[in-house]
């Protein structure tokens, strides 16, 4: 039988601005290229959790306008869940908006604070409209060694306490553009400001989120290695650009 | 002081774009109106009062190009004389160019002739546009994410276009896309009369929105929107199940499009009192919409049903949309693509097109492309699977393309196209055309600055005129 793995994509129709089905799409072949199956699952507004075993999280980012239209009904209906799920070990990614939404609050440029989840000991804050977004290409360094990608956010995101953050920013802005901190990881929780979109460029990003889950599910299941050629020249691409 | 100013800042401008010209710098078309308005902040709305049948100005994000193009082609069949600005210069400094070449040294306008500015304005730059000229009509034709790192969100764009419909008279008609949630709701918040265009029935209908859609709630308050029709993207017939915000009712519409891959299409356009049978040279279900628009905004203008029709059936390819080209005997298409939805369209034209198809995917990540690539993952690049025979990736981010090509599974399997990554973009079209076998099609896809590069590729080689001569 195909080992099958089933990831909750949250929002998908709301929070879904910067290339994020790119991730979901890397997780599916990355599996798919190793005779595994991945299953996605949507849950939108409203919605509840399918009855399957969840392996793993993901959540896209989007202007603010649609934070707050999802930001209620995560806080009210799926916290609970989702709160069980991170303390289980599921690997769960978040990318830009909804990083900001996982953390304690966000200060928009307009409007009332959005109360987040709280899973991130951190909050960002909006400087303005007037003052500049962190727009551009980023290049990061981590346990796995580099993140490449693109970044385009207003608000600037402040880790408190000892929250670790996911990379060291190497080119580009990160988390506040100051302290040099990029993203943010708690237990199997990764938050990034990174698109791109981030996992096709960043196999080893991939490939983590896949073995955490497979590790969860089953107990001898080893990622075999795929032709990466094309990912690490498109890395090397990205890289080019960051500097020009 | 105001007429030495004025001569010397339009004869600045002329000098400048006649010796970018001889020098062979390009067309010329934005350095004079860079220097006209640098020395004169004026100059735009004072060149444009003087136009004798005054303007139109049609701005979105997708087709102002060629829908600027099938109006000026309009108008023109109904006597006036159309003042474009042209090949995708439009901002603040391409009008002023237009204009600057219009006047005589003392920065006055011919008054003879039936002079009708017909301006494609770039979205972002809409708002300033509208402080300097006050158009007869204004077409706005749709708003899809492009670019984010350099209009921002959609949203932001809508707002900016709210604002500057408030600023503007009852003399201004607006002529909007009913179809377009974002841009009906824009419609709304002007004081003028407003003209809505969009198409009632088509052979392809969906009734989930793309992908690639831009519209995930109600633009008014936020709630589910339902579609009884999509026709691309998130243009359809749809209404919000929350506030009943629903699509305006137009006065223009197309009715029973049928597409015919490459060749165009047929369908009939429905004008408050007659009705019209068009046989539309231009491909795609966009193209529609483009003529939908053009259509629209002529009549607001006063134009005869019969100058419409004969303005579209006489269309032809604007300036690298679907442009034919022959490069050594073999058939190649030249087709801009700069963002999700206008991707998807161009390639469901290939794979709607009969016999093997050729593609050359050239991806930049210039400022005029945006710097960020990841909108390549939201198109549908699924759709073509089966249906190419090649692909060469090509441009600064071709490595980009290619891997989004692979993630597709479109590379995939014995069958699958044959496929090479030439960054240089002579190779890719030496490379490209040598995979294409005679009746083959090629279509070149590029972003906005790839475009330009293969344009002036393919002049070298002596396949295209450069774009100023057009």
């Amino acid at each position: 039988m195909v080992p099958v793995l089933n990831l909750v994509h949250l929002y998908p129709g709301l929070l879904n601005l910067y290339g994020d089905r790119g991730n979901i799409i890397t997780l599916k072949q990355r599996m798919a290229w190793r005779n595994m199956e991945l299953r996605v699952h949507q849950v939108g507004l409203g919605e509840d959790f399918p009855d399957v075993p969840v392996d793993l999280l993901f959540m896209g980012g989007d202007q603010d306008r649609e934070q707050v239209v999802v930001v209620d009904d995560l806080r009210e209906r799926l916290a609970g869940r989702l709160s069980a799920l991170v303390d289980d070990g599921v690997p769960f990614l978040a990318v830009c908006g909804s990083y900001q939404l996982l953390q304690r609050y966000y200060h928009p440029a307009r409007g009332p604070d959005l109360i987040g989840l709280g899973i991130f000991d951190a909050h960002t804050v909006h400087p303005g409209p007037d003052v500049a977004r962190c727009v551009g290409n980023i290049v990061a360094r981590w346990d796995l060694g580099t993140i490449v990608g693109f970044e385009n956010h207003g608000g600037r995101t402040y880790l408190e306490g000892d929250t670790a953050p996911l990379a060291r920013v190497v080119a580009g802005f990160g988390n506040n553009g100051q302290d040099g901190t990029e993203g943010a990881r708690v237990h199997n929780v990764f938050g990034t400001y990174i698109h791109g979109s981030l996992l096709p460029k960043n196999p080893a990003f991939a490939d983590l989120l896949l073995r955490l889950a497979l590790d969860r599910r089953f107990r001898d299941i080893e990622l075999s290695p795929l032709d990466d050629s094309l990912e690490e020249a498109a890395r090397r691409s990205a890289i080019a650009r960051t500097a020009s | 002081m105001m007429g030495a100013r004025r001569t010397t800042a339009v004869a600045a401008a002329r000098a400048a774009g006649l010796a970018s010209r001889v020098l062979g710098r390009g067309g010329g078309t934005a350095l004079p109106g860079l220097i006209a308005t640098a020395l004169d902040r004026d100059i735009i709305r004072d060149l444009a009062l003087q136009l004798p049948c005054g303007s139109a100005m049609v701005s979105g994000t997708n087709g102002k190009t060629t829908t600027s193009r099938l109006l000026a082609g309009i108008v023109e069949r109904a006597g006036y004389r159309a003042v474009r600005n042209q090949s995708g210069s439009n901002l603040e400094r391409g009008l002023a160019s237009t204009l600057v070449q219009e006047a005589d040294f003392l920065g006055r306008l011919p008054a003879t002739r039936r002079a009708l500015g017909v301006f494609e304005v770039d979205e972002a730059a809409l708002p300033d546009v509208l402080r300097a000229i006050v158009p007869r009509t204004l077409l706005l034709l749709d708003l899809f994410r492009d670019q984010l790192d350099r209009y921002g969100e959609v949203a932001t764009v809508a707002v900016a276009w709210s604002a500057a419909l408030r600023g503007l008279s009852r003399d201004t008609v607006i002529a909007a896309n009913a179809d377009d949630p974002l841009v009906a709701t824009v419609a709304e918040s002007g004081v003028g009369p407003v003209t809505y265009f969009g198409i009632a029935s088509a052979e392809r209908v969906g009734t989930v929105p793309e992908h690639a859609s831009d519209v995930k709630a109600c633009p008014r308050c936020g709630g589910p929107v339902i579609y009884d029709r999509v026709f691309l993207g998130h243009l359809g017939h749809y209404r919000c199940s929350a506030c009943g915000f629903s699509r305006p009712r137009p006065e223009v519409t197309a009715r029973e499009v049928q597409l015919h891959g490459v060749h165009g299409s047929d369908f009939t356009l429905c004008l408050p009192a007659h009705e019209l049978v068009i046989s539309f040279p231009l491909p795609g279900m966009y193209n529609v919409y483009n003529a939908v628009g053009a259509a629209a905004a002529a009549h607001t203008l006063g134009v005869a049903p019969g100058d419409i029709r004969a303005g579209l059936e006489a269309a032809t390819a604007a300036f690298g949309r679907m442009e034919p080209i022959d490069i050594a005997g073999k058939r190649a298409l030249l087709a801009l693509a700069k963002n999700p939805a206008g991707l998807n369209e161009v390639l469901r034209t290939v794979v709607e097109s009969a016999g093997p198809a050729h593609l050359l995917m050239m991806l930049n990540d210039n400022v005029a492309d945006g710097r960020d690539v990841s909108w390549i993952w939201d198109a549908d690049i699924e759709m073509l699977a089966g249906a190419i025979a090649s692909v060469v990736f090509s441009g600064s981010r071709a490595d980009d393309m290619a891997l989004r090509f692979k993630y597709s599974g479109v590379l995939d399997g014995a069958g699958g196209p044959e496929w090479d990554v030439c960054k240089d973009t002579r190779d890719a079209v030496e490379r490209a055309s040598r995979l294409v076998s005679p009746g083959e099609t090629l279509f070149i896809v590029p972003t906005y600055t790839a475009m330009l590069d293969v344009r002036q590729v393919l002049a070298d080689m002596g396949y295209v005129r450069p774009y100023w001569e057009e």
